[in-house]
């Protein structure tokens, strides 16, 4: 599906807004994993990359394409990963054992 | 045909769930209760979108593909298993390494299509390899500052800005000239260059201190250059998810600049450490109180109200897990015990509050600054540990110290204030800082684990 420059503004702008509304309900506690989230999610970046190197138009094309397979992927497993290992250690105060 | 047709519907109906999925990701994060089913959320958009891309027509070889996503989790996985003190340098990698892969996917486009590329093509093209180029470097150069490969203090010489916005300048120039004539080929190679070296440069002056905005400022340009890559791709899902990137980075970077009083530019231009060296040479020795553990652990106990102010010092020390124990000691013995973090205590947005709750605090006792400040003058004690400019009232009052204007934790306003210190040096900045001259300020000198540890003995010990 192509997508026209006007239609994609139109599509950057309600992100950027949604982007803003939802952002800036997280609390400040939660900054640290906000960014490493938000880089994981970024990190989709890397269908761009599988189409390149999939494609295999030149072989500039696969080279490059392929380091940048490397680079996303390892943002994708390593954001979520520490995402996840950083939230788990938010608790609230409940009953603890002292 | 058909089938051909199928595949690519296929394919968009995995990227609009995928959309959906990173959205409700970013609002299940607002608060702390359903943040993880934020990070489910986001994978399970992600596996789908990669998923559904695997299924697009136009790939004949899947082996590179299977290659490049092998080794990236082989990357990935240690860089997900780093110390919580390493964040900050573990999250300025992934931003390097988010602007390497648009970079190098926007290089690859380039001479796919060159030399026939249209002009707002171009145009878009050129955003993302200039933005991606200079937050590679920028972020690797934080990365190296943060891990104290290279030196932190920041170095800063005549002209600096000038040749740094000059650098600017020239990359945005060569860029209308490619939008003009994306035929001078030979010219896209400076573009990326220029930015990489402008990167490194922008970096140069920045100080340790300073991190937490400029990660922030890094985190927004990583994500505009995806979301300019979206747009060269025509691919909605990457624009939004750039735009949601671009937001929070942006977002967190003013809040960053609030909490030090500063604009972007002065972050950026101004080169912090420089100016205070020399407000700090006018300083005489004044008397200042100071304590022993037991003084300290006799007074905590009598506390019915006590406030820790964390500093970025405490994760220096490895001080968090020991400053736990002090925690249930005092809990135990029905003191009120809560936490009051500044946004810029660590480095990076948040570190702190990660620090604390790794080390077992539990999260409703973190208080924000704005939620803290109120309970100052009802605290009976505030306990300073390895935090020093973010508790200067000269912030406040002392309309000629650099720092004036910054919002502070005031824990001036409790009845004592006890300031853990390995000694009378000034802060980061070199800043004087009137708190520890204050007659209700009780000084502890010593390394911050071994003191809160001795404490805490006490406390127990007395106790038993």
């Amino acid at each position: 599906m192509k997508l026209d420059l006007m239609t994609g503004l139109y599509v950057f702008m309600l992100a950027a807004f949604i982007g803003f509304e939802v952002i800036r309900r997280v609390s400040p506690l939660l900054h640290t994993p906000l960014m490493s989230l938000t880089n994981a999610l970024d990190a989709i970046a890397v269908v761009g990359a599988i189409i390149l190197v999939g494609e295999g138009k030149s072989a500039l094309a696969k080279i490059l394409g392929t380091i940048a397979i490397v680079a996303a992927t390892s943002n994708i497993v390593g954001g979520f990963m520490i995402t996840d290992r950083m939230l788990k250690m938010f608790k609230a105060s409940g009953p603890r054992k002292p | 045909m058909t089938i051909m047709i199928a595949a690519e519907h296929i394919i968009e109906v995995t990227y609009l769930i995928a959309t959906a999925l990173f959205v409700l990701s970013l609002k299940w994060l607002s608060s702390p209760v359903t943040a993880r089913h934020g990070v489910w959320a986001g994978e399970a958009g992600m596996l789908l979108a990669v998923a559904g891309t695997l299924l697009h027509q136009g790939i004949v070889d899947y082996k590179l593909i299977a290659i490049g996503l092998v080794l990236g989790t082989i990357i990935g996985v240690p860089l997900g298993r780093v110390a919580m003190t390493a964040v900050p340098q573990r999250t300025a990698l992934s931003h390097a390494f988010g602007a390497l892969c648009v970079t190098l996917v926007g290089t690859s486009e380039f001479y796919l299509r060159a030399p026939n590329v249209p002009g707002l093509m171009m145009g878009v093209l050129s955003l993302e390899v200039i933005l991606g180029a200079l937050t590679f470097t920028g972020s690797l150069m934080a990365a190296g500052k943060l891990q104290e490969v290279l030196r932190q203090r920041p170095i800063t010489y005549k002209g600096q800005n000038f040749v740094n916005l000059g650098l600017l300048a020239i990359a945005i120039g060569i860029a209308a000239i490619l939008v003009l004539h994306p035929e001078k080929m030979y010219l896209f190679p400076f573009m990326i260059g220029i930015p990489l070296v402008f990167g490194v440069m922008m970096i140069i002056p920045i100080g340790g201190a300073d991190m937490p905005t400029v990660i922030s400022l890094l985190n927004s340009y990583a994500g505009l250059s995806a979301a300019a890559m979206g747009f060269v791709l025509q691919s909605k899902l990457l624009i939004i998810a750039g735009a949601l990137d671009g937001a929070s980075g942006f977002i967190l970077s003013v809040n960053m600049s609030k909490a030090m009083n500063r604009s972007f530019t002065n972050v950026l231009f101004g080169a912090f450490g420089q100016e205070q060296a020399t407000v700090a040479g006018a300083k005489e020795a004044r008397p200042v109180r100071s304590a022993s553990p037991e003084e300290a652990a006799g007074i905590l106990t009598a506390a019915s109200k006590v406030v820790i102010v964390p500093g970025y010092g405490m994760a220096v020390a490895q001080a968090q897990h020991k400053v736990r124990e002090l925690y249930d000691a005092l809990t135990k013995r029905g003191v009120d015990v809560k936490f009051g973090i500044h946004p810029v205590a660590g480095r990076m947005p948040g570190h702190m509050n990660v620090l604390l709750a790794e080390a077992d605090i539990p999260y409703d006792k973190l208080l924000a600054m704005d939620e803290i400040n109120g309970d100052f003058p009802q605290t009976d004690v505030a306990l300073v540990i390895g935090a020093n400019d973010v508790t200067n009232p000269a912030a406040r009052e002392d309309t000629s110290s650099p720092i004036y204007g910054m919002p502070i934790l005031d824990v001036d306003k409790a009845h004592t204030v006890m300031v853990i210190k390995r000694s009378m040096g000034a802060g980061f900045a070199g800043i004087e800082n009137p708190l520890y001259y204050l007659d209700k300020t009780l000084m502890l000198f010593g390394d911050a684990k071994n003191f809160v540890g001795a404490i805490v003995r006490e406390i127990s010990g007395g106790h038993n």
